[in-house]
């Protein structure tokens, strides 16, 4: 098969990369600030990737409801779920630019207040305020594409981005970007003054609840690291990808919403498995929140014995099952629902096994700014491929809000720049034609499972060391060269499949990289057996790492703390 | 297999194609048809917006979720 090239350089202000909350956000303020702004997704923007079938948490302050001592506030909320590893002065701005983005959404038709009023539900710690506003986002894609429209954004659906293209100062000059809705793929190149990455985590890096099932994720399994590994390639600063987190929720239909179940963790016997709440009979206010503070509770249990841990939705009242069957739909987890009907499973009698998922570079990714710029001047990025501060709804909203307002001043001193003589453009197309090569070769599974192994074993969560690293970022580097070797893709599906691999292989190794050189252990999941302690030298030490003439150059920068 | 179509509710308007997050569901010689059911993320946005309800999922035993019968329930030893 031939790679279709399509005929013209397509031209734009502001790039969006990711049709996502971050994206469609950045697109609307983009828009309204003036910009000709162009969004590429590669689904369609009304149900892509993490938020396709809504979300019901948005963590945000609101001042009428919280009250008006922020700093008292500030600390309290970064020692919920949503708190670690984040530079404060971006936590602070999310937090502050939280409520106004509410008010635009309530304007683009998101039911941000289904019970008519500022309600607040979960992720709570008994006795403290709660922040995280309980909304009906079911609706949430498709009302936040039509307000990207009406801005006057454009949207192209299916095309994929796979490298962000620098001119010789270093700074944003444009993207190539794949067409996969035929058959055949087309690259096109894009130019434009500013960019925003705003593309999912990487999913289907580490085997899943059952590896046989790569696409089992607790978030969506199109979204595969393809922003910080662009990013890096471009020369972009990444931080934190020594310290992985990861998520907990059913086994083994694995999906992300814990907090959108209303229960108590408990042993098989029934027995609470923390200590937050008084028994089994919670409420929709104050569920167990055993998890989000005891992070790795269920590995710890099963590994002593006394596991399994179950989410016990045993002891709530009937107007709960049914708020928290209601709950699931606003989340997006319709499919949670569907599946305890179809198998007869009635939550009122039965407790589901929990369990921790894989880790997923939740909170490891591109080094950003106050301006939600990156290193490379002109490139801004928003939502989960952020590293130094979370990537949720909020953070993703807010970001990709402020991104497009600073965006729209940096173009005002930026000369368009023609990319069609760029190198990388010829490297990239040689990679592409060899690829679509008329001959038998690797299909991208073969390479996507053989990663996930080698992550698993030698850059995994349970057991780090400067040995298994090492090897692993050998078997790494060995399979990367591998695989742009034997990869071939019979269509613009494969083709899109196999770029996805080359990406999580780029990130995994700037991974393995970063583990090797956090010379301790630090939280539950950077072990090191080698270094079995946690240096206090290192406290608020974010790792960064960025491609540099001599490789792969890691660094240790301050945590921003206020 | 996940997702399932019924081909005589299906009027092919291509919405499941255009929509699926996981590019899963092709339009082939004028039928759709579910390409790649081992990428299927079950997040039903085929089901929820086809126009003609033709779409449900068949939930896959990779999938199965555990459970176990709680010993506090009423009446239950």
């Amino acid at each position: 098969m031939s790679l279709k090239k399509h005929p013209t350089i397509v031209k734009a202000d502001f790039l969006i990369i990711g049709g996502g909350i971050a994206g469609l956000q950045a697109g609307i303020s983009a828009a309204e600030n003036g910009m000709d702004t162009l969004i590429l997704e590669k689904a369609n923007t009304k149900r892509s990737g993490n938020g396709c079938g809504g979300n019901d948490h948005f963590m945000c302050y609101i001042p009428e409801y919280h009250g008006e001592d922020f700093e008292q506030i500030m600390p309290e909320v970064m020692d919920t779920l949503v708190g670690s590893n984040q530079d404060a002065n971006l936590f602070r701005i999310m937090l502050e630019r939280s409520f106004p983005v509410i008010e635009k959404w309530e304007s683009y038709g998101i039911n941000m207040r289904p019970t008519g009023q500022w309600n607040f539900e979960g992720h709570a710690m008994p006795g403290r305020r709660l922040y995280h506003l309980k909304y009906d986002g079911s609706n949430q894609k498709a009302c936040l594409t039509k307000a990207a429209l009406v801005a006057g954004a454009k949207i192209m659906n299916k095309v994929i981005v796979n490298e962000i293209l620098v001119n010789e100062d270093g700074r944003f000059v444009g993207a190539i970007g794949i067409n996969i809705r035929e058959n055949e793929p087309e690259m096109i190149l894009f130019q434009a003054k500013a960019g925003l990455i705003a593309v999912g985590e990487a999913m289907r890096m580490y085997p899943g609840n059952n590896p046989a099932y790569i696409f089992n994720t607790s978030h969506c399994p199109a979204n595969t690291g393809s922003g910080a590994a662009m990013a890096l390639r471009a020369g972009a600063r990444l931080v934190n990808l020594d310290l992985p987190s990861r998520h907990a929720g059913p086994k083994y239909f694995t999906r992300s919403g814990k907090g959108t179940w209303i229960g108590a963790l408990t042993d098989i016997h029934g027995e609470l498995v923390g200590p937050f709440v008084k028994d089994i009979h919670v409420s929709r206010k104050l569920p167990d929140p055993t998890a989000d503070v005891w992070k790795d509770c269920f590995i710890k249990m099963m590994e002593s014995g006394k596991g399994p841990v179950y989410m016990n939705c045993t002891g709530i009242s009937e107007e709960d099952q049914k708020h928290m069957r209601k709950a699931l739909v606003s989340e997006g987890c319709t499919s949670i629902n569907e599946y305890l009907d179809q198998y007869h499973i009635d939550l009122r009698k039965e407790m589901i096994e929990f369990g921790q998922y894989e880790h997923m570079f939740y909170m490891n990714g591109i080094d950003v700014d106050e301006s939600s710029m990156s290193t490379i001047p002109g490139l801004y990025a928003a939502g989960m491929s952020v590293g130094n501060v979370r990537g949720d709804i909020t953070s993703a909203a807010v970001f990709g809000d402020l991104s497009a307002e600073n965006a729209a001043q940096y173009i005002k001193d930026v000369e368009d720049y023609d990319v069609n003589a760029l190198p990388v453009i010829q490297e990239k197309m040689d990679l592409y034609t060899h690829l679509l090569r008329n001959e038998p070769g690797a299909n991208w599974k073969e390479s996507n499972t053989t990663l996930q192994k080698i992550m698993d074993e030698y850059v995994g969560t349970k057991v780090r060391s400067e040995t298994l690293l090492t090897a692993g970022r050998k078997y790494i580097c060995d399979l990367r060269d591998y695989s742009k070797e034997k990869l071939q893709a019979e269509n613009s599906h494969e083709f899109m499949r196999s770029l996805e691999v080359l990406d999580l292989l780029d990130l995994a190794e700037a991974c393995a990289v970063s583990a090797v050189e956090r010379r301790e252990s630090r939280g539950a999941y950077h072990k090191r057996t080698d270094y079995t302690f946690t240096n206090p030298l290192l406290n608020n030490k974010f790792q960064t790492i960025t491609l540099t003439e001599d490789g792969l150059t890691t660094k240790f920068r301050d945590r921003i703390r206020r | 297999m996940p997702p399932l179509i019924n081909q005589e509710k299906c009027i092919q308007c291509g919405t499941c194609v255009e929509i699926c997050p996981l590019d899963v569901i092709k339009k082939e010689n004028n039928l759709i048809v579910v390409k790649y059911p081992d990428e299927c993320w079950h997040c039903r946005a085929c089901v929820m917006d086809c126009p003609k309800e033709a779409i449900s999922i068949r939930y896959p035993l990779s999938h199965m979720m555990l459970h176990m019968p709680a010993p506090n329930v009423a009446g239950r030893e």
